[in-house]
């Protein structure tokens, strides 16, 4: 092979390594969920947000991940992300329209309400400090912030027949299954930060030890509140 | 070594007078090795991590004092040697002569073999030592741990690992598990490391303790907390998407303080003990026997997800 020849592959093919590496990070890495922002709407140092669990995301290509969709403050539209900013040393009241069914905790030290003002969750409007997904068809995900020690879980329909007919397109709407309303009230750090939440029951179905899929990328059962001005 | 490398002309030529370069790099390595290593041992060593908050820490920075001290001279010899070869040996222009060969010369060679025999023989005596006398230094020890703490009041602490959190549980004061780690300033402790999903890293880092936290496997480490103070837990173990998340802080408070929040626990925590499997050393969360009956009707046998099988050949 001639000087030039080779000169040219290894052009080429240095060209076609960069390329990749620059669209894997643009493609694979950068793009990160819609974070929707409630500090306007904070009012007496109060703010309203609005999440909601899903059996499937037919909004995407992966209609068979379980996922959270998260409210527009604006719009009162649900939007597929689990990114929402907050305002500091506030009283942050999170309702979830819970749509899915139950799964048995893999952990039941999960079932505890904690972080939460008054060491409670309302489900439908009754106060509740625990849940036990083992004795009971209960619990279908849960909203855990580890590092406030925040952890709430998300109620299920009970029933084997609500269980059986659950919202199957997403995002749901009452009127399309089953639905638990779990409200809650915590208080934001004044120093503000992001701070990563998630779901501690594995339900990404289909993946290595439920783990993968829905669990494993931002956007579906897990996401990050980021608490600024 | 340098002894026998040739004596080349000292520089600026012109004197006639070799001068003895294997004398002189011997004595100035000599009088740096010194000065290094009490630096290093003296000054540098109890800064280094990971501290002095207990037995095992204390160890492991004893130990990176005394590898840290080994360490100076040969560092400082091959420093040496390289920028006295850079000053005094380089090559002169048009000069095109060959270096004088030592192959053969057997006092080099049984000065090299037996210098660093001696260094790597003496370390592994050294580091086995150490990481049997005190009882196994922090490390996970396995199942059947070989090395224990002497004495009759071990602390157990169960360490559980799962996707993006450690929990601890005390069995010894009814069982409960709380995601805060509380330990008493002077008793030994038992770490119980086991995992509910994938392969965690359980690493108090200021403690010195560092065990896997693997699916089905009970990894028993020991420390005895020094002083009181606070610690860093952090997942050592590649885990996944929140795998640099995994972290929290443990404290170690006095004996009466410690005695106090357990009781405190036991009894706040006692409706949720109750809802916890058994207290044992490993837990099989995909086989959940006292499951209910809509569960059950659902065709559930166990927590949503699968389980690292035991069966499985990598199940370490």
């Amino acid at each position: 092979m001639s000087l030039r020849a080779r000169v040219t592959t290894l052009l080429i093919a240095f060209v076609l390594v960069v390329g990749g590496a620059v669209f894997a990070v643009i493609e694979w890495i950068t793009p990160q969920p819609q974070v929707e922002d409630y500090t306007p709407y904070a009012s007496g140092g109060q703010v309203n947000v609005t999440l909601q669990t899903a059996a499937q995301t037919t909004v995407t290509d992966k209609p068979q991940w379980v996922t959270y969709f998260v409210m527009d403050p604006a719009t009162h539209q649900w939007v597929h992300t689990t990114y929402f900013k907050v305002p500091p040393a506030t009283r942050v009241n999170v309702t979830i329209d819970g749509y899915d069914g139950c799964t048995p905790l893999r952990n039941p030290v999960w079932g505890r309400v904690t972080g939460t003002i008054g060491g409670v969750e309302y489900v439908n409007g009754k106060p509740v400090s625990q849940l036990n997904s083992w004795s009971g068809c209960n619990i279908q995900h849960t909203f855990a912030i580890p590092e406030l020690g925040i952890n709430v879980p998300i109620a299920s329909p009970t029933t084997l027949k609500q269980n059986k007919n659950l919202c199957s397109t997403s995002p749901c709407s009452p009127s399309s299954g089953p639905r638990q309303v779990v409200t809650f009230s915590f208080v934001t750090p004044a120093q503000g930060g992001t701070y990563r939440w998630q779901c501690f029951i594995p339900c990404g179905l289909a993946y290595l030890d439920g783990n993968g899929g829905p669990m494993a990328t931002l956007g579906y059962m897990s996401g990050q509140m980021e608490v600024g001005a | 070594m340098a002894a026998d490398a040739p004596a080349p002309a000292a520089p600026g030529g012109g004197t006639g007078r070799e001068r003895n370069d294997g004398l002189w790099l011997t004595v100035i390595w000599l009088v740096l090795s010194i000065a290094g290593c009490l630096v290093v041992y003296f000054v540098w060593g109890p800064h280094l991590p990971p501290g002095g908050m207990s037995d095992s820490a204390a160890s492991q920075q004893f130990d990176n004092r005394i590898l840290g001290t080994v360490a100076t001279p040969v560092v400082i010899g091959v420093l040496l040697y390289f920028g006295w070869a850079l000053a005094f040996w380089r090559q002169k222009p048009g000069d095109e002569t060959d270096a004088a060969p030592i192959h053969g010369n057997t006092r080099i060679a049984a000065t090299w073999i037996t210098v660093t025999a001696a260094i790597v023989l003496g370390l592994a005596v050294f580091g086995t030592y150490e990481l049997i006398a005190p009882a196994g230094a922090g490390g996970g020890e396995g199942p059947q741990p070989i090395w224990k703490p002497n004495s009759s009041t071990i602390l157990q602490v169960q360490v559980i690992g799962q996707q993006w959190a450690f929990t601890y549980r005390y069995p010894q004061f009814g069982g409960f598990e709380t995601t805060q780690l509380e330990l008493p300033a002077g008793q030994p402790v038992a770490f119980n490391v086991t995992s509910l999903d994938v392969i965690h890293d359980f690493w108090a880092i200021d403690l010195g303790v560092k065990a896997d936290a693997n699916p089905g496997v009970n990894n028993v480490a020991y420390t005895t907390p020094r002083h009181t103070g606070t610690f860093t837990v952090r997942c050592d173990e590649l885990c996944g998407l929140w795998h640099g998340a995994m972290f929290d802080y443990g404290k170690v408070v006095s004996p009466a303080a410690f005695q106090a929040w357990a009781r405190t626990t036991e009894t706040r925590l006692a409706s949720m003990t109750a809802a916890l499997p058994p207290y044992s050393l490993t837990y099989d969360p995909t086989q959940i026997s006292t499951l209910g009956k809509v569960p059950a009707e659902l065709g559930l046998t166990g927590a949503g997800g699968g389980y690292y099988n035991p069966a499985d050949p990598e199940q370490p």
